[in-house]
């Protein structure tokens, strides 16, 4: 038996379900549509980069079940290099994107093939009698700039997830961004 | 679906050792996961930096890191710049403390983005950091990952007991 990271699971129940890798044209959500309800856990494990040439950070959120109104919240500490923060958006149209976090490095010079990563966990997703929380940890480092960041969300809905939308907040996903989703068995 | 999560080797240290290596890593898998129990040889309150997480034999100032950390009393973040290895940071206030680590190494096989990687670590008895979050850049020239060394540096060895286990995950 093997101990997952984050999530207690022996070997050969993390299972692969999907994964999309983005070309060369950029790609502006990521969708992960029919998700089989039969594991207990799912876990999304992606390294991104947005298109944006402006120096800055863009958001990247996510939404369930096509949802987006606003029923999610989400909470997240960080640090940046130098400072650290904490805080909390609540009534968001998706999960990530409207709070600090989750975020992605634009395409601007001198950060060419640098890309975020994190590692998204979301416990108990078929399940129909709760709302769902996921967990993520977030970084990205730029050598002289960069975060990381741990954040909760909650999507105040009982349904069980189905699809899951990752998007920026602004500009596109960069070719090379990759978005795997993985089943872990109870 | 094809299960994954795989574990490629694990290092259960029967003597003090300054590096720890795995080579010839399997091009077979998406990700790696580094999981390690680990102490080195400092005992004491300060918070010890070790640039000692390597890829590919690359000494070169080719790594930074930014990290977050609580010692229960108050968070901090900081960063390491332009440094030999990806910084850990460290301290042990007890002889038979050993801090446990999870490193996430994404697309480990590509060729073409630098590698960002992701660890937590946590020391529960620790006088300095208790719990640590970081992200680390590699900007060697993109290459695949085929081996990973975990130096304590001139100054320190890996303590006797330490464990370190390599997992690999396939996305279909």
């Amino acid at each position: 038996m093997q101990i997952l990271a984050g999530v207690g699971a022996p070997a050969g129940d993390y299972q692969s379900i999907a994964t999309t890798t983005v070309g060369v044209a950029g790609q502006t959500t990521i969708t992960f549509s029919s998700i089989p309800a039969t594991y207990s856990h799912l876990q999304v494990r992606y390294i991104a980069r947005n298109s944006g040439t402006g120096d800055s950070f863009i958001a990247m959120k996510w939404i369930f079940n096509s949802d987006a109104t606003a029923v999610y919240s989400n909470h997240y500490l960080y640090g940046n290099g130098a400072v650290t923060g904490s805080g909390a958006t609540t009534s968001a149209s998706s999960a990530g994107g409207d709070g600090l976090l989750g975020m992605i490095k634009d395409n601007a010079a001198g950060y060419t093939s640098m890309y975020a990563a994190g590692v998204l966990d979301i416990l108990d997703y078929a399940n129909t009698n709760k709302y769902k929380t996921c967990r993520l940890l977030w970084g990205e480092d730029l050598n002289g700039s960069g975060r990381v960041a741990l954040q909760s969300a909650n999507w105040q809905k009982t349904t069980a997830i189905n699809r899951i939308d990752f998007s920026c907040a602004t500009g596109d996903f960069m070719q090379y961004s990759q978005f795997a989703l993985y089943g872990i068995k109870g | 679906m094809p299960s994954t999560y795989e574990p490629i080797s694990t290092q259960t240290l029967g003597s003090d050792i300054a590096t720890v290596t795995f080579s010839s890593i399997p091009q077979t898998y998406t990700d790696l996961v580094l999981v390690s129990n680990l102490k080195h040889s400092y005992v004491g309150s300060a918070v010890v930096q070790i640039n000692g997480l390597q890829f590919n034999s690359d000494t070169a100032t080719n790594y930074s890191t930014t990290y977050i950390q609580g010692n229960g009393t108050a968070a901090s973040s900081s960063r390491g710049t332009s440094n030999p290895g990806f910084t850990i940071y460290s301290s042990m206030a007890s002889a038979t403390s050993f801090m446990s680590q999870t490193f996430h190494i994404f697309n480990y096989t590509n060729a073409t983005t630098y590698k960002t990687i992701l660890f937590r670590s946590g020391n529960a008895d620790d006088a300095g950091y208790g719990a640590v979050a970081s992200v680390g850049l590699w900007r060697a020239t993109p290459a695949a990952i085929t081996r990973i060394d975990f130096v304590a540096t001139s100054t320190y060895v890996w303590k006797t007991g330490s464990t370190f286990t390599l997992y690999g995950i396939k996305a279909a």
